[in-house]
């Protein structure tokens, strides 16, 4: 059975149609890479993935549980499946580890210790071990991007949801994010990505998602569909982006 | 019989400032708990309860607090509670308190980005969770400063409950001058000692503004 | 529960209670003209004023801001004539709440003249215009914009203390109040009416102050 089943769903803002009959199935060990213009919709689709968005048609499954559905419990499916902004979204307040372990420790119901314990396996994934107890705001945006991530795997997801995550950074600090990113997809985690970084995608992803205008416009192998495009949207979008 | 206004009134009116610091501190703690409801009703998403805490919050800021304070002293017969000025002064205050600090708290509830709640909820957290862990300790960093403000405000008002009868500082002062015919003294005397316990508060309400806009 | 509510008595002194509410309209507007015009004169002075200037407008601030009004309004009426000054109930009340909202208007337009970016008057400047003119169309209408919320939740909350100055027994909606009761006995009632008309009064202010603003700063 797919991890991901996304089954002819429309979501609407008030009139606004935003996702209109998309579909789209993950296996386990995928990596989708997600791209589209500005207001295509992907962001709204990865939060609807993890119950952020309600949806008024259709349906999505994960790992076999119904996101839509009144009778799901939102904080399991929220256990296996991680989301990932653009603005890290850190808690100022907390420090790093504590950043981490405040979701294990409240509904795993581990201890603060073992707790600790998961913070340092996974700020070692991204690097930043020795950072277990600053706070976010002494670190640089990468660095809290890195964070950001380690307090997603620290729940142990079975899918993770990456939403333009290297967009807010410098240049410079795009590739120890990226460098996380590589690690993680060497290591078999199944994720969707949304990105404008396309040789991450090529290289990468195992197959691409193009939306256009809340619709799934185009979708196949990654490198071969970035390379020839079968639909005059993508091209142009290719074109755009790449130039 | 009259006397000089001399060191012995002030005294009294020293030891009077005892019921306005007393009648304060009652309505600032039966005022917190009820902000807190309706601050929480506030950003609940839960659409009656909001409504219930703005009717609430507009009700209360909409009505003189002499007012309330005459309602409560001359309803507390109607339900059967001995008519005392300070019941319905701690009551009367209370239910004040309570929609100022409520809705200021709600301000700084409001002010913690969106997004926070939503990285708590992505997590996995419920609404009470997020409230806890990830809001509020931040919220009540923000609510400091506006909330000693208000206590500043909630210490002269409670001279109101001179009026009907509750002897605090300002009913101190009106019996002193009932007795030495010296209002300016005494009215001055007063007023200097409300200043010498809102002017530090004050003080200290505007340290602490500027200390969270500071480095961070 | 064996009380019986009974509003008819008070509701029959409807004469009387309009007379209450037209002194409350009219403390209420008197006062906000001065307690503006203090507040703007005031702000100028302490942030464009001489030293001595700047450091008197802070004490009268600091001296009002943390005392109650009520203590206020019992020097100037019954403490004042010691001194050979002597008010009506009436001017004593406008004085004291004017002299009140001043010290609050004091530091909102001063907030507000605050909060105009430098850089703008410098490039006002920079265009040629005089200082008048900078001030005037470049610094004083966004400040008034940036002031007005404040400005008018202080206005309401000014209109509901002067209920305060019928304890000088200045004749204002409150103190009609008192008088109804003292014919009727009916306490309760009284004031639960009175309450609500405050209400509806500060309703009628918080529509008129938004109406206001859409009329002069929203369609620019
Ligand atoms: N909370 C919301 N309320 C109303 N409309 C929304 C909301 N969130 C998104 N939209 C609208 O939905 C559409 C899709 O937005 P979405 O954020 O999913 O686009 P996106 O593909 O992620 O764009 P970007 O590349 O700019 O992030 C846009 O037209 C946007 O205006
Ligand atoms: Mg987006």
């Amino acid at each position: 059975m797919a991890l991901l089943e996304i089954d002819k769903i429309t979501k609407r803002f008030g009139t606004n149609t935003v996702l209109d009959d998309v579909s789209l199935t993950v296996d386990a060990g995928e990596i989708i890479a997600v791209i589209g213009r500005s207001g295509s919709g992907k962001s709204t689709m990865l939060r609807c993935i993890n119950g952020l968005e309600p949806i008024q048609g259709g349906r999505i499954t994960v790992d076999g549980m119904q996101v839509n559905d009144k009778a799901t419990d939102l904080r399991k499916l929220r256990q296996q499946v991680g989301i990932v902004f653009q603005s890290y979204n850190l808690f100022p307040h907390l420090s790093v580890s504590r950043n981490i372990t405040l979701a294990p420790t409240l509904i795993k119901g581990i201890t603060e210790a073992e707790g600790r314990e998961i913070a340092r396996e996974v700020l070692q994934r991204v690097g930043l071990e020795e950072k277990l107890d600053a706070y976010p705001d002494q670190l640089s945006g990468g660095q809290q991007q890195r964070v950001a991530i380690a307090r997603s795997l620290a729940m142990r997801p079975k899918l993770m949801l990456f939403d333009e995550i290297t967009s807010a950074l410098d240049p410079e600090l795009t590739g120890e994010v990226l460098k996380v990113l590589e690690d993680m997809a060497k290591s078999g985690m199944t994720m969707i990505l949304v990105t404008h970084e396309m040789g991450f995608a090529r290289r990468f992803g195992s197959r691409l998602v193009f939306m256009h205008e809340g619709r799934i416009r185009e979708e196949g192998p990654a490198a071969a569909t970035l390379a020839e495009p079968r639909t005059q949207e993508l091209e142009t979008f290719l074109g755009a982006v790449l130039h | 019989m009259i006397r000089e206004f001399g060191w012995v009134d002030v005294l009294y009116l020293v030891f009077a400032m005892r019921w306005t610091l007393a009648l304060t501190a009652t309505a600032f703690i039966g005022g917190g708990l009820i902000g807190l409801v309706i601050a929480v009703l506030r950003v609940s998403r839960v659409w009656p309860l909001q409504a219930i805490a703005v009717l609430y919050v507009q009700a209360i800021q909409g009505t003189p607090l002499l007012v309330l304070l005459f309602v409560f002293f001359f309803g507390l017969s109607i339900v059967g509670l001995p008519v005392l000025p300070w019941i319905a002064a701690a009551l009367a205050f209370s239910i004040y308190a309570g929609a100022f600090l409520g809705e200021i708290w709600r301000g700084a509830l409001d002010a913690i980005p969106k997004t926070q709640w939503e990285a708590g909820s992505a997590l996995g957290l419920g609404f009470g969770e997020q409230l806890r862990h990830v809001i509020m300790p931040q919220a009540i960093r923000m609510a400091i400063p506006p909330t000693v403000g208000f206590l500043v405000q909630l210490i002269k008002n409670t001279s109101l409950a001179a009026t009907i009868g509750f002897v605090e500082l300002t009913r101190e002062g009106q019996l002193t001058t009932a007795s030495t015919f010296q209002p300016f003294a005494v009215y001055l005397t007063v007023a200097f000692l409300y200043f010498l316990t809102c002017f530090p508060l004050t003080q200290w309400s505007r340290h602490l503004e500027r200390r969270s806009y500071g480095p961070a | 529960m064996s009380y019986t509510f009974q509003f008819r008595d008070v509701f029959a002194a409807w004469e009387f209670i309009l007379q209450g509410v037209a002194m409350t309209l009219y403390l209420s507007a008197v006062t906000m003209v001065l307690g503006l015009a203090i507040g703007v004169a005031c702000a100028a002075g302490r942030l464009y004023g001489p030293k001595p200037l700047r450091v008197l407008v802070g004490v009268y601030v600091e001296s009002i801001r943390n005392t109650p009004l009520l203590v206020q309004l019992f020097i100037i009426f019954f403490g004042l004539p010691s001194l050979g000054v002597r008010f009506d109930a009436t001017t004593a009340a406008v004085i004291t709440l004017a002299v009140n909202l001043g010290a609050y208007a004091t530091e909102i337009v001063r907030a507000g003249l605050e909060a105009v970016p430098k850089a703008q008057v410098e490039a006002g400047h920079s265009l040629g215009l005089s200082g008048l003119q900078v001030f005037r169309h470049i610094v004083l209408f966004p400040a008034l914009r940036m002031m007005y919320p404040s400005l008018a939740s202080q206005f309401i909350l000014l209109m509901l203390a002067t209920s305060i100055t019928s304890q000088i027994a200045v004749e204002d909606l409150f103190h009609v109040a008192s008088i109804i009761q003292s014919r009727t006995f009916r306490d309760f009632e009284v004031y639960t009416v009175i309450g609500v008309l405050y209400l509806l009064l500060a309703l009628v202010f918080r529509g008129g102050f938004a109406l206001l603003y859409q009329l002069v700063f929203a369609r620019r």
